[in-house]
């Protein structure tokens, strides 16, 4: 592995079953009645959150738990950003702490790459602005393998706004780096040009896009994108893009639902296919804690790199 | 007291001239050109190397000198250090400084710090509008009085076609020249980088080449209207050149400028070798292939009038941030000649001769400014080129206070010898010549 992971891109297809496969087993630590182990004993990550988050966050936090590694949670809100701080600045306060690794949640694409440039620490890039999101994308994988046995083949659609989601490109770099085939739906104002080019089929009929689909990947649509005119108003983005009972028939009968969270109900899926017996949604959320052990092992306690 | 340039090929095209000349310099002035000329007494002699070129200066029609306000970039003086370095012998300073020159008051201001510097010649340009808001004319006529060579509001386009409108029309009076920054804002938006493959897969904001060539549309039709001259700077897309070649058909008084990385860089520089390098961020930004190729094109068939560096300084601590929180801009005027050396003249694209029109001869014939010729009694602004000289950009080593450039390391073929202005030898580059006497 590389010293970071700062997208997809730094993982080769074998690293990517690498951290699968890992993943596999540190989810069997979630199972037992101690829920730790002493793996990332003496090490130190530091959680570098600009942007609020949940999910993510606190996947992180109970991972490096789990791993015994000790953790600290910087917010924006409480840090000294607030007072004028430069990110480089923050970086190297934090690393003259001489933590091991720094997960980075941050509203600029390339932040983490700026970080890198400048920390020995590990970087674990956590999301950056509209560019990846490479921990969702492995434990999106993770997800798809457990159900399908194979990513290899799959048709997975992944419908919503294309243009602001980093799940969307970590998810399109790694599923055609495993040779699934990649459908992506979405209204025009909201799909990045030349996307394409990456390896997908790009469609604004989300029916023919789910059509014997068997992954369908929702993407949250914020309502504030309205605002910037992209589409006329939920009510129609819903009866247009919104995942419907009827429109999941569409796809293969073993279909299953993602989402990577937070979702609006009846805005980009109906509640019913949100809750339906197809979703894996919270399965995504539990699988998440294991990938990213699995992530933070190889990177910091397992196999030394270059 | 004399001097005598002497064995250099001299590239001449205002006067039809490019061989092997002698250049008489008496104090300030060219006092004659001519093959073989006699060495006479007391005259000093510097002999130029052979295969060196001897131009009239060349003259940087787009510079940010950021003084006054912003003196932590840029001054006046470290500017004209590095335009000097750059083989330039004139630059035409932007208005976007602190306070903005929009009144004659900062155009003293900026002659007075020029003089004091008294490297390369400065024309400052001043703003189209009070204060660069787009609302109301800045005082034109006053700062044209002062010493303003053309107006703009850079940084910004002219914000209204009824202001573009006005300013074409008053600015005929003395038949001045409007400088355009070329953009439609709302297409623009708070787009970092060109909107394209590269910039989806980076997740940055993109910004179309259509915001560049509807505002160029807009303004070459408004030169049409009102007769009135306009200059489309900084031109990246090769939508826009389309629009300036349709305005030149139809006889529109429209020139325009392309940076030297508009024609050597392209938005594939945003992913490697460094991904989200502040020093690739500019505005307009780099484009693709086509556009480099589109630019490249325009240089060798005319289209296009104007080199210009866009020189934007920013200092290190602005440009160490995230890619969207950076400043757009880099420093050019100490890599201009190496690039186009290297780019254009040993690639093919243009020959020495249309070099010298594109970096001398046209800027001074479209701001009207002395210079772009080697005409006897004329003010001895000379550059001395030299053509094959190996050149390792090292942005440390550069005079301008500012080392934001994305060329740092490269290797190019051709550079800068010599600076002449007035006379004076104002930059020499090391032992360039061991013949002075």
């Amino acid at each position: 592995m590389k010293k970071d992971l700062l997208g997809i891109g730094d993982l080769t297809r074998d690293e990517i079953y690498l951290v699968l496969d890992t993943a596999e087993a540190m989810r069997e630590i979630a199972e037992r009645p101690i829920k730790k182990v002493p793996t990332l004993r003496g090490k130190t990550v530091v959680n570098l959150f600009y942007e609020p988050s949940t999910r993510t966050r606190t996947s992180f936090e109970i991972a490096e738990k789990r791993l015994s590694a000790d953790t600290l949670n910087v917010a924006v809100a409480v840090s000294s950003v607030q007072k004028g701080e430069t990110l480089v600045d923050t970086a190297r306060n934090i690393e003259a702490m001489a933590p091991d690794m720094i997960v980075i949640r941050h509203a600029s694409s390339g932040a983490p790459h700026l970080l890198s440039r400048v920390c020995k620490s590990r970087i674990i890039n956590a999301g950056d602005g509209m560019h990846e999101h490479p921990t969702q994308a492995l434990l999106d994988a993770f997800t798809i393998r457990e159900h399908k046995k194979r990513i290899e083949g799959l048709k997975v659609t992944i419908v919503g706004d294309l243009l602001h989601s980093r799940v969307l490109r970590s998810n399109v770099l790694l599923l055609t780096q495993l040779g699934a085939e990649v459908w992506v739906s979405g209204p025009p104002t909201l799909v990045p040009v030349g996307i394409e080019r990456l390896g997908v089929k790009v469609s604004s009929s989300v029916d023919e896009a789910v059509t014997d689909a068997d992954v369908i990947m929702m993407l949250r649509i914020q309502n504030e994108r309205m605002h910037g005119a992209f589409f006329p108003s939920v009510r129609e983005y819903f009866n247009v893009f919104g995942m419907t009972e009827a429109r999941v028939r569409r796809a293969k009968p073993d279909v299953i639902i993602m989402h990577p969270g937070p979702m609006n109900r009846g805005v980009e899926i109906a509640s019913e296919v949100a809750d339906g017996p197809y979703s894996v949604i919270l399965e995504q959320v539990a699988n998440g804690v294991a990938v990213r052990m699995a992530v933070l092992y190889l990177l910091a306690g397992g196999q030394e790199g270059d | 007291m004399k001097r005598l340039l002497k064995g250099g090929r001299v590239v001449d095209p205002a006067n039809g001239r490019d061989g092997a000349f002698d250049v008489l310099i008496d104090g300030d002035r060219i006092a004659r050109v001519g093959r073989d000329l006699p060495v006479e007494s007391g005259v000093g002699v510097i002999e130029i190397p052979s295969g060196f070129v001897v131009c009239p200066g060349l003259i940087d029609m787009h510079v940010h000198l950021r003084e006054p306000g912003q003196e932590h970039k840029e001054t006046v003086a470290t500017g004209t250090a590095a335009a000097v370095a750059g083989g330039f012998t004139a630059v035409a300073c932007m208005p976007n400084t602190s306070p903005v020159n929009d009144h004659a008051g900062v155009t003293e201001y900026i002659l007075k710090k020029a003089a004091e510097a008294n490297l390369a010649r400065v024309y400052p340009i001043g703003a189209v509008s009070r204060g660069q808001k787009g609302q109301e004319l800045a005082d034109i006529a006053e700062m044209r009085e002062a010493g303003c060579v053309a107006f703009t509001d850079d940084g910004h386009p002219v914000a209204t076609a009824i202001l573009m409108r006005r300013a074409l029309e008053y600015t005929r009076m003395f038949d001045g020249l409007i400088i355009e920054h070329c953009e439609e804002q709302t297409l623009k938006g708070d787009g970092v980088a060109h909107e394209g493959m590269q910039a989806s897969a980076l997740g940055l904001r993109g910004i179309p080449g259509e915001a560049e060539s509807i505002m160029a549309q807009r303004d070459i039709a408004l030169a049409e209207l009102t007769g009135g001259r306009v200059h489309v700077a900084h031109m990246s897309a090769r939508q826009t050149l389309d629009a300036v070649r349709y305005g030149k058909a139809r006889g529109a008084k429209v020139t325009c400028e392309v940076t030297p990385h508009h024609f050597v860089l392209t938005d594939a520089m945003l992913a490697a070798p460094v991904p989200y390098d502040t020093n690739v961020k500019m505005n307009p930004p780099l484009r693709q292939a086509e556009d480099r190729d589109a630019m490249l094109a325009g240089l060798r068939d005319g289209s296009i009038d104007v080199v210009a560096t866009d020189h934007a300084p920013h200092h290190y601590d602005e440009k160490q941030v995230e890619f969207d929180r950076a400043p757009f801009g880099i420093t050019g005027l100490e890599t201009a000649v190496s690039l186009c050396f290297d780019r254009l003249v040993h690639a093919g694209v243009v020959s020495l001769a249309r070099l010298i029109e594109l970096l001398s001869v046209n800027p001074a014939r479209i701001l009207k400014v002395p210079g772009g010729a080697l005409t006897e009694g004329s003010p001895a602004d000379i550059s001395i080129l030299a053509p094959d000289l190996a050149v390792t950009v090292k942005a440390s080593e550069m005079r301008s206070r500012s080392k934001n450039t994305p060329f740092d390391g490269w290797a190019l073929r051709g550079g800068v010898a010599a600076t002449l202005v007035g006379g004076r030898i104002v930059y020499e580059r090391g032992t360039w010549t061991s013949g002075r006497s």
